[in-house]
């Protein structure tokens, strides 16, 4: 596979957030400023790249039936590790991410990225998956906390905006404001997108229990059961 | 008691789980279409977030802590949800399918729902008693049910009307959820004043 292809696919065509529309809870919490964004990204590109390296070596020796269980235990020490680091040297990082630094093992993406991904390429290939992938969920995450951080606040990594200081949306920081910038992004996406957008569904992609569950989305195994009352 | 209804309220109403919080996003816009599948995968939640806490607290304060092991959380929690909720699974269908039937299939997709292993980790964080963590755990699950329920009939209003063609689907979802979210931000500080 063309190796850098396979890096930019993740940046914009195949971007984790704006068009598979996975990693959703973390990108809407923690884009409340461009520091914030930065942190998660590399966050969650390190974990991303480390499982998805080890996911890969070990792909000939996990079996089948228990993979899932085996990438959750490998990604959650790996989030583990980041965590420990965080804490060490960027404490102030650590205060301002709370809960969801230890919530990145339940991040599609990572357990996405291992199932579609690195369970069947090589160790190379898949360590450039990962890191497109991580870059693109950063980019994305930097794109909404830099709407709402300029907008809703007035600043721009903490340093104050001559005239947007004075007249700032705070509403666009808060809860609402994550939703509807979002929301803008994705409809932005799909007008000026190149090509043809998905149909976007909250799809089985990242969801360890898919094989169980045998549906093609969530939404699917509700209405079913719904109907079947 | 009335520490208990603080953290019971606050929990619902003012740190949401999914409007505030963002904990659980992807089976509220997932799931949230019908109210009759909001209301079965909400009370999956509840069980499951009560469940998971009064299996977790004890691990850490009894396992973890002593042995000075609090490093171990993460990949001790996620392991200990995801066995518990196969495991309520088995026991369901065997012993009360009536209940198995009607939130049977929500279960496998909330192993790994961030609000249940958020609820779990919250709970340390915050420093509860055994007792206010689940009723904190309760209040994040009737905070979440609240939520699905109200969206699933702003939705059903929103799939009979005109959208313009690039806001179809997810984007009109997410706007309809911030304007949603809006009306929760109106109950900060209500909580506290009313036992001030």
């Amino acid at each position: 596979m063309n190796t850098l292809k396979n890096f930019t696919k993740g940046l914009i065509k195949e971007n984790p957030v704006l068009v598979l529309v996975l990693g959703t809870c973390p990108t809407l919490a923690t884009s409340t400023s461009v520091i914030n964004a930065l942190g998660m990204g590399a966050a969650a590109t390190i974990v991303l790249l480390c499982s998805n390296v080890v996911i890969s070596a070990l792909r000939k020796v996990i079996p089948d039936k228990v993979r899932i269980p085996c990438y959750i235990v490998l990604i959650a020490g790996f989030v583990t590790m980041v965590q420990m680091l965080v804490k060490a040297f960027a404490p102030a990082l650590d205060e301002a991410l709370g809960i969801y630094l230890p919530l990145i093992v339940v991040n599609c993406i990572i357990l996405g990225r291992a199932e579609m991904f690195a369970n069947k390429n090589k160790i190379f290939d898949s360590a450039i998956d990962a890191l497109g992938m991580g870059v693109g969920f950063t980019l994305a995450l930097f794109l909404m906390a830099a709407i709402r951080e300029v907008f809703g606040n007035g600043t721009f990594c903490g340093l104050a905006i001559p005239v947007l200081a004075d007249n700032h949306i705070s509403i666009l920081t808060m809860a609402p404001g994550g939703f509807l910038v979002f929301g803008l992004l994705i409809a932005a996406v799909n007008k000026f997108g190149t090509y043809k957008p998905k149909k976007k569904e909250f799809g089985c992609e990242g969801c360890p229990q898919a094989d169980a569950c045998g549906k093609s989305s969530c939404s699917q195994a509700a209405e079913e059961v719904a109907d079947n009352d | 008691m009335t520490n208990l209804i603080i953290i019971l309220l606050s929990a619902v109403f003012i740190n949401n789980y999914v409007l505030s919080r963002f904990l659980g996003i992807c089976p509220f816009l997932g799931v949230s279409k019908k109210l009759d599948s909001a209301t079965g995968m909400s009370l999956a939640v509840i069980f499951v977030m009560l469940i998971a806490t009064a299996v977790t607290y004890p691990i850490q304060k009894l396992l973890l802590d002593p042995n000075d092991l609090g490093y171990l959380q993460t990949i001790v929690f996620i392991l200990v949800i995801a066995a518990l909720v196969q495991l309520v699974e088995i026991v369901l269908k065997r012993y009360i399918p009536g209940l198995h039937k009607s939130l049977g299939v929500y279960l496998p997709l909330i192993t790994t729902n961030c609000a249940v292993l958020g609820v779990t980790i919250l709970n340390i964080d915050e420093g509860y008693t055994f007792v206010e963590a689940m009723v904190n755990s309760l209040g994040s699950g009737l905070g979440f049910m609240l939520a699905m329920v109200m969206f699933s009939g702003v939705r059903s209003t929103i799939e009979g009307s005109d959208v313009p063609k690039s806001f179809q689907g997810l984007p009109i979802t997410l706007i309809a959820a911030a304007i949603t979210s809006l009306s929760f931000l109106g109950f900060g500080g209500v909580i506290e004043n009313l036992f001030a």
